[in-house]
């Protein structure tokens, strides 16, 4: 009796071990900011996005089983590292997504190389990820420095604003964007005349741009984001900048910051994104459902919430292509390398070989206050970079794995 | 153009004048965080916080009344004060005989509540709120262009500044203010009301640091972390000044501010540090603060 019982009870075991075996299992971490200055463009909307992602891609295959945490970076590298090396040691994720904050970024881009797991950049810019800091273990989404530079520094030195004067970011990101800018703008025949760098999170910026008035450059190119775009942008406004004849480049500028400056003072800004919540039915749909998924009333998604959306689908694919079992992080981004993509807000592209996904970027001019019909119609589109022009080219970004 | 330390002095003159603008901020803050220290002896973290809400208090105002920026700056502040005074009389009123580290330790949470409610409702990137009709534009100095805004910024904070030293230096409220804290139990003796002058003086710092907020709205990022960004550039303001000291307050508020100015001129990345170079070193040479009296 007992035999049998044991008999029994060995073969319901490993009945249900053959049944588990067809489930893939996966866990996500989203790493964003949630409570500073990045908090719109990723935060808790990146968490929505990724809760959307997940939602859509189980509904279609029930065998992938999901599990999704987040965290708080606080713009902090050390925190960062920390949150990752935790993550990915104890709590057995699998990827880690989003990730605003360049510096942050590239720390944790090396824990995901030295611990053989996935990191899918969507939050942070700078080139550097897919250029001499690249890695076998991460995959860079959604837009970077080079794509900024070269969509809006470069039109706008064409339309005449050949001397520029940069205030940055005194950071990874807003080294990068200036160096990035400062190549694009005098490849395209112009020259920068100065400038200076200012601490991350910065209240006032009047001194900085005062030195921006009088170093008389025709255009001032803002190498921050989040709350220090606002504040300059507010500021040069106060200061007569633009009346003065002296024009603002944004370069990084999302939905949100437009939202938070206002069209009144926004109104003319040139930028380059990815990805625009009105630019077509589709992304309009999307935008009602993420804000079902949890983001708040009155937010609009920014290009990072997409891109969280799209790396989480591609990484899916890829870990549906590849079955059940574990699978090491070079492994499945290799995988994911090899499928092209093809998901509903970014259209088609793929992953290269350094980590960079490319897809096509979009040049977006600020609508006047009047030309704005409802809630959220900020924009008005300028041109199309088709994918392979959007990005810097594949032999140029000094990543060894391409050299190699 | 006469060069100094290799700036033209055009620039140098318009750095100083933005540093005193910046400086009328620090000073209106740490005026308020000294009335609440000296008078009350209470470490008021939430004073970035009451900025805030402050800066929101204006926004909301003109969102729901319509009502602009001149009445906001007399409206917000009364409501924030408000606020203020039932705050003290729920929870800073048992505090008072304990070690100051449970006062800091309340407020610094009910700053953290504050700011998590700030952003639930309205997100981190901030909130617009433009620079009223009649203060817009701005001349031409010669050596820089001058927003009418900033200007109207360095003549209201030192009338705010100097208006409330006179009231607590030289009045009899004033008089009856600083013996209440340094002996309540005989100024009770005398008939006067110890606790109720208590409660209308935290409301009046919190006011303060409110009336600083309206002021920041339209120039500075109307965002929940605004305050938390200059809480600490004000705290370590106040403990150069000494903690004590309402002239202290005020004459280190304009200094650093312009001190700060400079540094932005000369070496920028070192513009968020230099305040609390400073700080080291004053603690160094002088415990008690530039001008502290308490030993």
């Amino acid at each position: 009796m007992r035999k049998t019982l044991g008999l029994a009870a060995l073969a319901a075991v490993l009945f249900c071990g053959a049944a588990n075996a067809q489930q893939i299992n996966v866990k996500i971490g989203v790493l964003s900011d949630m409570s500073s200055l990045y908090a719109d463009i990723g935060g808790p909307g990146s968490v929505a996005a990724a809760k959307m992602a997940i939602a859509d891609f189980t509904k279609d295959h029930p065998n992938v089983k999901v599990e999704m945490i987040s965290g708080d970076h606080q713009n902090k590298p050390d925190i960062g590292t920390q949150i990752a090396n935790q993550w990915y040691d104890v709590d057995k994720v699998d990827m880690i997504i989003d990730v605003p904050n360049s510096g942050v970024a590239l720390a944790v881009s090396q824990v995901a190389n030295n611990k053989n797991k996935v990191f899918i950049v969507s939050g942070a810019a700078a080139s550097d990820l897919t250029g001499p800091k690249c890695n076998a273990n991460t995959v860079h989404w959604t837009y970077d420095t080079w794509m900024l530079a070269n969509g809006t520094g470069t039109a706008i030195v064409k339309t005449g604003g050949d001397t520029w004067f940069f205030l940055t970011s005194d950071y990874a990101f807003g080294h990068a964007l200036e160096r990035d800018t400062m190549a694009a703008v005098e490849k395209a025949g112009g020259k920068v005349l100065g400038k200076v760098r200012h601490p991350l999170n910065t209240n006032d910026f009047s001194s900085f741009l005062l030195q921006a008035q009088s170093s008389k450059a025709k255009v001032i190119g803002l190498a921050n984001a989040g709350g220090d775009t606002i504040n300059s942008i507010k500021q040069a406004a106060e200061f007569g900048i633009v009346k003065g004849g002296q024009s603002l480049a944004g370069l990084l500028v999302f939905a949100s910051d437009v939202a938070a400056l206002g069209l009144p003072t926004a109104q003319g800004l040139v930028l380059t994104e990815t990805w625009y919540w009105d630019a077509n039915d589709a992304n309009r749909a999307w935008t009602k459902r993420w804000h079902e998924a949890g983001a708040a009333a009155g937010k609009f998604p920014t290009m990072i919430h997409a891109g969280v959306y799209a790396g989480i689908t591609h990484y899916l694919k890829a870990r549906l292509a590849m079955g059940p079992g574990e699978h090491d992080g070079k492994s499945v981004v290799a995988k994911m390398k090899s499928i092209s993509t093809d998901d509903p807000l970014f259209g088609k592209g793929e992953v290269r070989a350094d980590g960079r996904v490319i897809h096509p970027a979009y040049l977006f001019e600020v609508k006047k206050p009047s030309e704005s019909k409802y809630p959220g119609d900020f924009y008005k589109l300028r041109a199309t970079i088709p994918a392979n022009e959007a990005f810097r080219p594949l032999n140029e970004g000094k990543c060894p794995l391409v050299s190699g | 153009m006469i060069e100094i330390f290799g700036i033209p002095s055009q620039a140098l003159f318009g750095q100083l004048l933005i540093g005193l603008i910046n400086g009328s901020f620090y000073a209106l803050l740490s005026l308020g965080l000294a009335v609440i220290f000296g008078m009350l002896n209470i470490i008021n973290f939430s004073h970035g916080a009451q900025y805030m809400m402050g800066a929101f208090a204006a926004y909301l105002i003109l969102q729901y009344s319509g009502l602009g920026y001149w009445p906001a700056l007399i409206i917000a502040p009364i409501i924030v004060g408000i606020t203020g005074v039932i705050v003290e009389r729920l929870f800073l009123q048992w505090l008072y005989k304990l070690d100051h580290l449970y006062g800091l330790l309340l407020t610094f949470g009910l700053a953290l509540i504050f700011e998590g409610v700030a952003r639930n409702y309205f997100g981190s990137a901030g909130l617009p709120y433009t620079v009223p009709e009649s203060l817009q534009g701005g001349r031409n100095l010669g050596f820089m262009f001058l927003p009418n805004y900033r200007a109207w910024v360095i003549v209201a904070s030192l009338t705010i500044c100097i208006g409330t030293w006179f009231i607590i230096e030289r009045t009899r409220l004033g008089a009856y203010l600083r013996a209440a804290t340094e002996n309540p139990t005989l100024v009770r003796a005398f008939g006067i009301n110890v606790p109720r002058m208590i409660t209308l003086t935290y409301g009046f710092g919190v006011a303060l640091a409110a009336f600083a907020g309206v002021m920041a709205a339209p120039i500075y990022n109307v965002s929940p972390q605004m305050g938390s960004e200059l809480i600490i550039v004000v705290f370590a303001v106040v403990v150069i000044g000494g903690m004590g000291s309402i002239l202290g307050a005020i004459i280190t508020g304009f200094g650093l501010g312009v001190i700060e100015g400079l540094t932005k001129v000369f070496f920028p990345e070192a513009s968020n540090t230099v305040i609390f170079v400073i700080m080291a070193i004053v603690l160094l040479v002088r415990p008690a603060g530039l001008f502290g009296r308490r030993t």
